[in-house]
């Protein structure tokens, strides 16, 4: 496991460790180096002090050339153990005793160097001038020492750092794994809620706070952030439920909506199927009574006719009409049923064409008749070809008829833009009718004008608004009595 | 030439005497044949218990299409199953001018479809020229030999 995949504890103690390591040994090495320099300067002070007694000592042996008196003093040199070596040289340099006695003679230097105290070479070395005061100088003084006390305080300094060290640390180490926790704690806090957080989406845990430290700022910030996710998941779930609500609940009205549409559905259809069952009645048995009416009424006229006065017959004649413009009526009833009833296919029609058709139909129907016909050439749309044909049929028919008394009969099928879409058209100069009627005029069976003035049973343009109707369009009329009528479509 | 039959299938007495009267009134002396309904006309044509089939089949059939017991176009159905009167010449002659009855009675195999109109002037106008038509200028298919 690499270092900084350590536990923050184990990190903590180790850093702790580490430090209290460095210093104690960095104390305990400036305490041994300390140690040794004071201790080496004390062996040289003890070491001149003893050479100058032994000098001042030996100044008479010297003078006087007394080697028995010369070795006497040395031999005091015994006392201090740790001189391992000592002699003493006359003035000429030549060596006049040495200690301990049996000391092989080249044990000792030839040749003095300089006054002085010095270590060499794991010994210290001491040189000193043998002289009274005043006088010349009688020889020298030499003393080797070895180095066994520096040795020794050594030993016991470097004991004594080590024991220390290691209670130290030991104490260190104690200390640390108490006070890590200080550190350590609030963080494996934070790391446990953040777990918690992210393997369980447990937004409402919260780490424990151990201070005001910069950890207990960032606890706390921590928790604050998980109070704000908290929230805001709260809201989300809300949000989420609502949605999931408003959903079901739209879902709901949707079905609603398609059963109440498949019900409109299955009633308009039952209402289509009745209406083409009412329609086929109609049209087979409404007619058969009024073929017997108008039938037996001009057998009447035909058989007893000369027996009747003018006005039986005329009676008759009436009957006769009655039952004749009923069957009218009921035929445009039967038409403006099939409009409803017919399936719509829808091609492009080409309305200029079945408008001119229509036009010469008109004119070989009643000869007699002139009127002008405007039609604009290429008018199409889309559009259910037979039904539009209808439609057309029953617009210039209505502007044939009423133009009837009109010297210059004049009718015009053509097409005018209006709000960005196509209106089409028919305008004629005949009767025109009063504005104030206008919606009356495709109601089924309303009628502007009395059957005296124009024929008519009041279902042609209810059959045109209900054709227009059916492709999506809309129909309107404009118009002044006697100045003539524009009927408007889109498609 | 033979005269042939006219078989008028229809079951309103009004429109019997009316169709009567308008080709009497032509001087269309053919012998007419009424069926009341569907079934009268069938047995006329294919005859029943009791009464055997008609020995010369009518030179035009004159079929109103809403009949009591079977309508007009089972009856033309089965006209024109039956090998004897496949080619038999029939006229629909009714009061609707619906689409489906038109078409339906086409692809049955009427050879005619008359509408039958309100006013008597010219109903009878229609009659005559039926019979006009049917009985002296189109030529009737070959008698299929009885059997």
């Amino acid at each position: 496991m690499s270092l900084r995949d350590w536990p923050i504890k184990k990190k903590l103690t180790a850093l702790f460790m580490l430090i209290s390591s460095l210093v104690l040994l960095l104390t305990a090495a400036a305490f041994v180096t300390y140690e040794v320099l004071v201790i080496r300067q004390r062996t040289l002070t003890n070491l001149s002090t003893l050479g100058r007694v032994i000098a001042a000592n030996s100044t008479a042996s010297l003078a006087f050339a007394n080697e028995a008196d010369a070795r006497e003093i040395l031999s005091a040199l015994r006392a201090e153990p740790h001189v391992v070596a000592a002699g003493l040289y006359d003035k000429n340099g030549r060596l006049f005793s040495r200690y301990p006695a049996n000391l092989p003679g080249d044990a000792l230097p030839a040749v003095l160097e300089r006054d002085g105290y010095r270590f060499e070479s794991g010994y210290v070395i001491g040189l000193e001038p043998v002289a009274e005061p005043g006088n010349p100088r009688l020889g020298t003084l030499y003393l080797k020492s070895d180095m066994e006390a520096v040795s020794r305080t050594l030993r016991l300094s470097a004991a004594i750092g080590a024991g220390v060290m290691a209670i130290s640390l030991l104490a260190a180490y104690l200390l640390a794994a108490v006070l890590q926790g200080r550190i350590s704690q609030p963080i494996l806090a934070l790391s446990a809620a953040a777990a918690a957080v992210a393997t369980r989406q447990d937004y409402s845990v919260r780490a424990q706070k151990l201070g005001d430290d910069e950890l207990g700022v960032l606890t706390d910030a921590f928790n604050q952030m998980l109070g704000r996710i908290e929230e805001q998941d709260r809201e989300l779930r809300r949000y989420a439920t609502e949605l999931e609500q408003r959903v079901a609940d739209r879902t709901h009205e949707l079905e609603e909506r398609h059963e109440a549409l498949r019900r409109n559905a299955a009633e308009l259809l039952a209402a289509n199927t009745e209406l083409d069952a009412f329609a086929y009645s109609v049209s087979h048995d409404l007619r058969a009574p009024l073929r017997s009416i108008d039938g037996f009424s001009q057998v009447l006229l035909e058989d007893y006719g000369p027996r009747l006065d003018e006005s039986g017959r005329e009676s008759l004649q009436r009957v006769r009409a009655a039952s004749q413009r009923m069957a009218i009526l009921i035929d445009d009833l039967l038409k403006l049923a099939r409009v409803t009833r017919s399936e719509m296919r829808t091609e492009p029609v080409d309305l200029s064409k079945i408008a001119r058709d229509i036009a010469t139909e008109l004119h070989r129907s009643t000869p007699e008749r002139q009127v002008e016909f405007a039609i604009a050439p290429g008018l199409e749309a889309r559009g259910d070809a037979r039904l539009l044909r209808v439609a057309l049929e029953n617009l210039l028919r209505n502007s044939w008829k009423y133009t009837a008394k009109q010297p210059q009969p004049r009718v015009e099928f053509g097409s005018v833009q209006g709000n960005g879409e196509r209106v089409f058209m028919v305008r004629d100069n005949g009767a025109g009718f009063d504005m104030q009627y206008a919606d009356k005029l495709f109601g089924v069976f309303q009628r502007l004008h009395s059957a005296d003035e124009f024929e008519g049973t009041g279902v042609g343009l209810a059959t045109v608004r209900r054709i227009i109707t059916r492709h999506g369009g809309r129909i309107w009329a404009e118009g002044a009595v006697d100045r003539g009528a524009t009927f408007y479509f889109t498609l | 030439m033979n005269p042939g039959k006219i078989l008028l299938v229809e079951d309103n007495p009004d429109d019997v005497a009316l169709t009567l009267r308008a080709l009497k009134s032509h001087n269309i002396t053919n012998d007419v044949v009424v069926a009341k309904d569907g079934v009268q006309a069938l047995d006329y044509l294919f005859g029943a218990k009791g009464s055997p089939a008609a020995a010369e089949l009518p030179a035009v059939v004159l079929l109103d299409l809403k009949l009591p017991k079977i309508n007009g176009m089972e009856v033309l159905q089965r006209i024109r199953a039956d090998e004897r009167t496949r080619l038999l010449p029939v006229v629909i002659l009714t009061s609707s001018d619906e689409e489906r009855d038109v078409i339906d009675g086409y692809k049955l195999g009427a050879n005619s479809y008359v509408r039958k109109p309100v006013d008597f002037v010219e109903f009878t106008e229609a009659a005559r020229q039926l019979g006009l038509y049917w009985l002296l200028m189109n030529r009737a298919p070959p008698a299929p030999r009885s059997g």
